[in-house]
């Protein structure tokens, strides 16, 4: 009887520890920027980017992957990072990813943007080890972004 | 009024048991609990009638004799024992050697289907599996083309179970008698929501399932004709001999009591009931064609199940889709490849997944679906789309005129 009582404990345990974890696949913070994400938008066309001293464009990932992300920096005379906008082809974790990639580069300089890391992303929105590679895609993107920027004002 | 939620639009999945079913089956599990097998004692007589009278009202929706239905777990189980079953009797060449016959079956089947044709491929027989063109059907002249001398099987679906096409079964049949090749068809999506008739259609093993229409899960039924021709299968599992010696194991009484009521009910109200859920399917897609750009509706646009709906919309990923609708339980699919979702390799046999960027829903109306919750779900469908493609930078690029097929796309 009380073996039979000791199972029937641990089932409901392990029931309950499954539940957690599909609950899991999105964090709290995860459905947050999902459901309002920050800084959507971008600051012109393809066209008009391109041909602005002061903005600089990360685009990444691949539509066959599942992901693309696009990150738009407004850099100031200063060279601080005034206004960043983003838009994202991808799952709630890729949206929540590079929605928090624009709040945290706001107010940066362009080397303080460079030191923002994947880990901190996932820590940030307790993203599962499934859903590591939308952080390692926003990182890549603030980059890429920035790179962009210093090489259209490298002439 | 207001709805209960999450609405539910999965029917290609499974289907609510229908009350009346249920109530139909509650006494053989307490009161008449006999094995129809004992053949000494009223319990066993009791049961024994309980099948009887299913297996007539099973036969009555397909038009088939009561001796010819063969009671099994489901249609994975009645699509094993057709194919495995009849490709082992009427084998060319015996267990062990190569070129044992062909088959025919199609790309875009069942796994249930596909599977056993592998299995049989790796035991010495032939597969051929067709590639229907963009609009998913099979026809006959696909089939006359591949049908080769030693051809002994064909088997094609009658109605997709993703987008709903309808194939020419009845004119298969009827090659398929022409020559002599028995002609097996996964009938799962189809029967109980169409008018059937095994005879008329010339087919000889028909698979179907109760829980696909309103009955319980874990019960259906093989149709092996025994009638011009004869058809004969080669028994899977073996034992006390029941169901004329194709499928042994006690019969599971409750669950054919319900088989046969879910028959019942769905012959009743077919032809009203296919017209409502037609109806509401139109709105559906017209709703979301007039709304939103970049959409398709996936299959033949006519030849296709009155409930079912498969909707591919552009530059949106599929995940997010779900995530922002999860107050409607449906299916997604997706020919392209997410982290998290299987890519669907029906979608990807039509074609669907060549521009890489969408997503596909699977709507499935059923007996309780109203007017009220399929206009919810054209309003959550369009919002849905609406903000993601907000968000979507693809979407940007193509109503800039932008090809994204033409960008060379790092990928991670």
């Amino acid at each position: 009887m009380g073996s039979a009582l000791t199972r029937t404990l641990k089932h409901n345990n392990n029931r309950r520890d499954r539940r957690k974890k599909a609950d899991m696949a999105y964090s709290e913070k995860v459905i947050e920027h999902y459901e309002k994400p920050r800084n959507v938008g971008t600051f012109g066309t393809q066209k008009e980017i391109k041909e602005r001293q002061d903005i600089g464009v990360g685009l990444v990932g691949a539509p066959e992957c599942g992901d693309v992300m696009q990150l738009q920096i407004k850099v100031g005379d200063d060279g601080q990072i005034e206004d960043a906008k983003f838009k994202c082809f991808g799952c709630g974790s890729a949206i929540a990813s590079s929605s928090l990639a624009t709040e945290w580069l706001k107010g940066k300089s362009l080397d303080e943007g460079l030191e923002i890391k994947n880990t901190e992303i996932v820590e940030e929105l307790s993203l599962p080890p499934v859903k590591i590679h939308c952080s390692v895609l926003a990182e890549d993107a603030i980059k890429s972004a920035i790179a962009d920027y210093k090489e259209k004002n490298s002439k | 009024m207001s709805i209960k939620l999450p609405i539910y639009l999965d029917h290609a999945a499974t289907t609510p048991c229908d009350p009346r079913v249920v109530e139909s089956m509650l006494p053989y599990f307490t009161d008449m609990f006999g094995n129809p097998g004992s053949r000494n004692h009223s319990y066993g007589w009791d049961s024994e009638e309980a099948v009887s009278k299913a297996r007539e009202q099973v036969a009555s929706l397909i038009g088939a004799d009561p001796k010819e239905i063969i009671f099994t777990s489901g249609s994975t189980e009645s699509n094993n024992l057709a194919i495995k079953g009849a490709a082992n009797m009427y084998a060319k060449n015996p267990a062990g050697t190569e070129h044992r016959g062909h088959i025919i079956s199609v790309i875009h089947e069942h796994k249930a289907v596909l599977d056993p044709c592998k299995r049989l491929e790796k035991e010495g027989f032939d597969v051929t599996l067709l590639e229907p063109g963009q609009d998913g059907l099979v026809t006959r002249k696909m089939i006359e083309d591949a049908i080769r001398d030693d051809t002994i099987l064909v088997t094609v679906m009658w109605a997709n179970n993703e987008i709903g096409t309808i194939n020419e079964i009845p004119q298969i049949g009827e090659l398929c008698h022409d020559k002599g090749i028995i002609f097996h068809t996964d009938a799962t999506q189809w029967v109980g929501k169409m008018p059937t008739n095994v005879k008329k259609d010339n087919v000889d093993l028909l698979s179907l399932s109760a829980h696909k229409m309103y009955g319980p899960k874990g019960v259906g039924a093989l149709y092996v004709r025994r009638r011009r021709p004869r058809v004969r299968l080669i028994a899977l599992q073996e034992g006390g001999g029941q169901e004329r010696g194709y499928r042994s194991g006690t019969l599971n009484v409750t669950g054919i009591v319900g088989l046969g009521k879910a028959c019942e009910l769905c012959a009743q109200d077919m032809d009203s009931e296919r017209e409502r859920l037609l109806k509401l399917r139109n709105k559906l897609e017209t709703s979301l064609e007039s709304k939103l750009d970049v959409v398709q509706v996936n299959g033949h646009r006519e030849k296709r199940l009155a409930h079912a709906t498969n909707i591919s919309f552009g530059f949106v990923e599929g995940e997010s889709l779900m995530m922002a609708l999860k107050e409607i339980a449906m299916s997604s699919g997706s020919a392209c490849t997410s982290a998290s979702l299987e890519p669907s390799y029906v979608l990807k046999a039509l074609g669907v997944g060549d521009d890489l960027a969408h997503s596909s829903l699977r709507i499935t109306m059923g007996r309780w679906t109203t007017e009220e919750e399929v206009d919810y779900a054209i309003e959550k469908i369009f919002e849905a789309v609406s903000k993601l493609r907000e968000l979507s930078p693809l979407f940007d690029m193509h109503n800039e005129g932008i090809d994204i097929s033409k960008i060379e796309w790092a990928a991670h």
